[in-house]
């Protein structure tokens, strides 16, 4: 994160820095922040589902475990997603 | 130059502006699946059931409502009870 400042001052002293390549970055950046944080969660959920007592390796039932997880959170965001997507819809055309 | 660095580009501004506007909606559907996932979520299993997913509709659209339902009561007990208004905007 700390790259972030110094790209925008990059061409401080001569012309401008373009503003596509810094929309492009920004977005990236973004995308970034945004699988971080989907994948924080999603471990914290499902270690929490599934490791019941953390034994000496991630055993098969385990595994299987996490990955059915993986996918139901994916789907449980997807959710989330597109009915809160649809109330912000509904409020806008309310108003 | 008009000492506001980036805000200067109109297009740079309005980009951030929607970007902001979208990541503050991504950060609410991070925050609610996590707070639906614990009330809906039993055991994840093989696909998402229909009552699981009825589940997080519901949610999510129970808790926009409680946030809703929250400011509105604070904004009345704001009006009604003058000093209560100093603590908040402090």
């Amino acid at each position: 994160m700390d790259g972030f400042s110094s790209d925008f001052s990059a061409g401080g002293s001569g012309g401008k820095v373009d503003t596509g390549t810094i929309m492009e970055q920004v977005k990236v950046q973004i995308a970034v922040a945004n699988a971080q944080e989907l994948l924080q969660r999603m471990t914290d959920k499902c270690f929490k589902k599934c490791i019941g007592k953390p034994g000496s390796t991630l055993d098969n039932s385990e595994q299987k475990c996490i990955a059915m997880c993986m996918d139901r959170y994916m789907d449980a965001w997807n959710t989330v997603s597109r009915t809160y997507n649809s109330r912000l819809q509904r409020e806008r055309a309310r108003m | 130059m008009n000492g506001q660095g980036a805000t200067a580009d109109p297009q740079l501004q309005q980009f951030i502006e929607i970007e902001s506007q979208k990541q503050r909606f991504q950060q609410l559907v991070h925050q609610m699946t996590e707070v639906c996932w614990e009330k809906c979520m039993d055991k994840p299993g093989p696909k998402m059931d229909s009552r699981t997913d009825t589940c997080f509709v519901y949610c999510v659209e129970r808790f926009i409502d409680t946030s809703q339902f929250i400011l509105n009561r604070l904004e009345q007990t704001q009006k009604s009870k003058g000093p209560f208004s100093e603590t908040i905007s402090d």
